[in-house]
Order: C-alpha cells, then sequence, then structure tokens
C-alpha cells in the first residue's frame, strides 16, 4: 500500500481534528489533498511531530489529536513511545507510516527494512495498550475506524511502499503555518 | 553541598507567580524539589519526559494550546534539544521559557558536568538566545516572569540560567 492512499483514505475525517504532520512526502501529500488551517506541518525537527501531539493533546481534552509520524523520525525519537505511554492522552491517534527508507532525504534504508525493527512491537513495549500493525489499505481502514472510535491512546504502524510524491512545496511559510494553526485553535477554544 | 529547600520553594513560587500551568521536565538532582513542589501541586500539569528535545515539540504543542508552559532541564539537557530549538521553535516563531540548572560552572567539583557548563553560554550566545544568570532567590521570581514575557513578546527561545548561589545551601 501507499501512503498516499492511507492519508487519502484519513483526509475526510482530519477536517474536525488537529493534525501535525512530518516532513517531506507526508507533509506534500496531505497539502496536496487541501491544506487545512488544522494542519501543522513539522517541516523540520525530526522526531517531534509526536511530542508536538502530546502538549496538544494534554492541553486541549475536548479536541482529538492525529500526528502522521514515519519510521524514519520517530526512530530519532524513541523514548516518545515512553512518554506517550506514560501520559496517555486518551484524544491522540499516532500513526507511524513505515516506508523502511529515509525517502525524502535520499532513499537510504531505514532500520525497519526488511523487517528488522518492529516499531509496533517498541510501541507495545514501551506501554501503549492500543497497537496497530497494518500492511494492507483495508487493514489500514479498520485500524482507523477503530482508533478514531475509542477514546484512548492509540498508535498504528502502516507498512507502506517506499515512493511519495515527484514534487515538493507548499504556498505557506513555516512561521504563518505556526500563527495560523494557533489561531485556529484559538478560535475552536473560544467557539 | 545540598540542594537548596528554601531557594527551590522560592523559585516555584515564582513559576506559579508567572502564571505557568504546565511545565515539562527531566528529572535532575538540582531541579529535584522545584520537581516535587511541581507534581504536588494540582494547578500545574508536569509532564517528564524522556529526553529534552521531547520538551521542545511538548512545549510547543502547549503554546499552540494556548497554555502558559515553563521547561525544565540541565544545561547538558539543553545542549541534547538544539536541534528542536533551532528546526522547531526558532524556525517557526514558537516561544519557549527554558529554565536551566547550569552545571559544571563556577565551583563545580564533578568533573563530568565541565565540558558542558563551560560550553553552555557561548551556545546559547551563537544561537542567539536571550539569557540572564538567576542567583537571587528575592529576584528569582521576577526574572522568571521577564523570561517569559520576553519569549512571548519576542517569539523566541529564552533562558534563565539556574546558578549554583542559587541552587546549593
Amino acid at each position: 500500500m501507499e501512503r498516499a492512499e492511507c492519508i487519502g483514505m484519513l483526509y475526510p475525517d482530519l477536517h474536525d481534528k488537529l493534525v501535525v504532520t512530518i516532513m517531506g512526502a507526508c507533509a506534500q501529500e496531505l497539502y496536496d489533498l487541501g491544506h487545512r488551517e488544522n494542519f501543522f506541518y513539522l517541516q523540520h525537527a525530526m522526531g517531534l511531530a509526536s511530542s508536538i501531539g502530546l502538549g496538544l493533546a494534554m492541553h486541549l481534552p475536548q479536541e482529538r489529536i492525529v500526528v502522521l509520524d514515519g519510521d524514519g523520525s520517530v526512530l530519532m525519537n524513541l523514548g516518545t513511545f515512553a512518554t506517550l505511554a506514560r501520559y496517555r492522552p486518551r484524544n491522540l491517534v499516532h500513526i507511524v507510516f513505515d516506508n523502511g527508507s529515509l525517502l525524502s532525504t535520499g532513499g537510504f534504508d531505514s532500520h525497519t527494512t526488511s523487517g528488522i525493527t518492529d516499531l509496533a512491537a517498541i510501541a507495545k513495549g514501551a506501554g501503549i495498550e492500543h497497537v496497530a500493525a497494518a500492511d494492507s489499505i483495508m487493514a489500514f481502514g479498520d485500524a482507523a475506524i477503530d482508533a478514531f472510535a475509542r477514546d484512548d491512546l492509540t498508535v498504528i504502524v502502516a507498512k507502506v511502499a517506499a515512493v511519495g510524491p515527484n514534487h515538493y512545496g507548499m504556498d505557506l511559510a513555516l512561521p504563518e503555518n505556526a500563527f495560523r494553526f494557533k489561531r485556529r485553535i484559538d478560535e475552536r477554544r473560544k467557539a | 553541598m545540598a540542594v537548596s529547600y528554601d531557594n527551590s520553594k522560592a523559585i516555584f513560587q515564582g513559576i506559579k507567580a508567572a502564571g505557568i500551568t504546565s511545565v515539562s521536565a527531566l528529572p535532575e538532582t538540582w531541579l529535584g524539589l522545584l520537581l516535587q513542589h511541581a507534581d504536588r501541586d494540582p494547578s500545574v500539569a508536569l509532564i517528564q519526559v524522556a529526553k529534552e528535545e521531547e520538551a521542545i515539540g511538548i512545549a510547543a504543542g502547549a503554546y499552540f494550546a494556548g497554555a502558559r508552559h515553563l521547561l525544565l532541564m540541565q544545561n547538558h539537557g539543553f545542549l541534547a534539544a538544539i536541534n528542536g530549538i533551532v528546526s522547531l521553535a526558532q524556525l517557526y516563531g514558537v516561544p519557549l521559557c527554558m529554565l536551566i540548572a547550569l552545571r559544571g560552572h563556577w565551583g563545580e567539583p564533578y568533573p563530568w558536568h565541565t565540558r558542558g557548563g563551560i560550553v553552555t553560554e557561548g551556545v546559547l550566545r551563537a544561537l542567539s538566545i536571550p539569557f540572564e544568570y538567576a542567583r537571587d532567590p528575592k529576584t528569582v521570581g521576577r526574572q522568571i516572569l521577564e523570561a517569559y514575557t520576553l519569549s512571548q513578546s519576542s517569539l523566541s527561545p529564552v533562558a534563565l540560567l539556574l546558578t549554583r548561589d542559587l541552587m546549593e545551601d
């Protein structure tokens, strides 16, 4: 399965949630479906998307937070699984697209290539109760439906092909994204 | 030398007086009593991290959420968090109010702290992060509020360095 298919499947459900994506292909594929003010694209600082998600989730219990992460990014911050497990925000869904590749930075193999490192097992071992591993679009859809229906921290590790978009670029400066994302959250809080 | 109970309390009172409701931290010796205060106070959410760079992400999330957040870390943790500080906070204009235990500086007996202590100020300057030293329990509260205020108005990281004079009896 391809990550773009998965993001396409999620997209209609993301309008009422706060979404944090990692850099590169993942951010571009979400943006290309149509930017929304409740999307934040972390175009650098690899590893911290789930930490931003945790900060949002703990301070906005009335919101639902979705983090779109990747194997290369999450491998830079494996401690995040333990911190998520410890605080267990019930309004956070952490999706890790595992393509076994550092695709956006040249396509080098990551530690998950050929199943050497099992990110779902790491998440489980860190103490996260609800962890799903999906290797087909059907399984991913089922896991996503379950995660959004569940009032608890959930991690989904989705095995995807190491392919990405053929172009990169957004009509959105990085601080502009941050300002507008914060403003949208402020508006929703006051609504 | 023992960690100062009274001064740890003065710092925590300063944090409360600055209206801080959320604190991220990686526990360390000098911050231990301070964290106990935070842990016992139901009006402050304490989030302990596995590594300090995580706290940069958590602080950004807290800021987006509208919470008044403060980061507690040792200077070695600050050094470990630099990419997050540069490529999240500074790149996107996210304020960070960091209270940093300045280990390995004046009077440091432990060799393992010294390199980090010696380079901390230079790294802060290289990153254009404004900083002050906190030495006196009578003024630390005001310094915390000033650090927080500058971080918010400049949309930048700001550091208050907790010195040995303040942290040890």
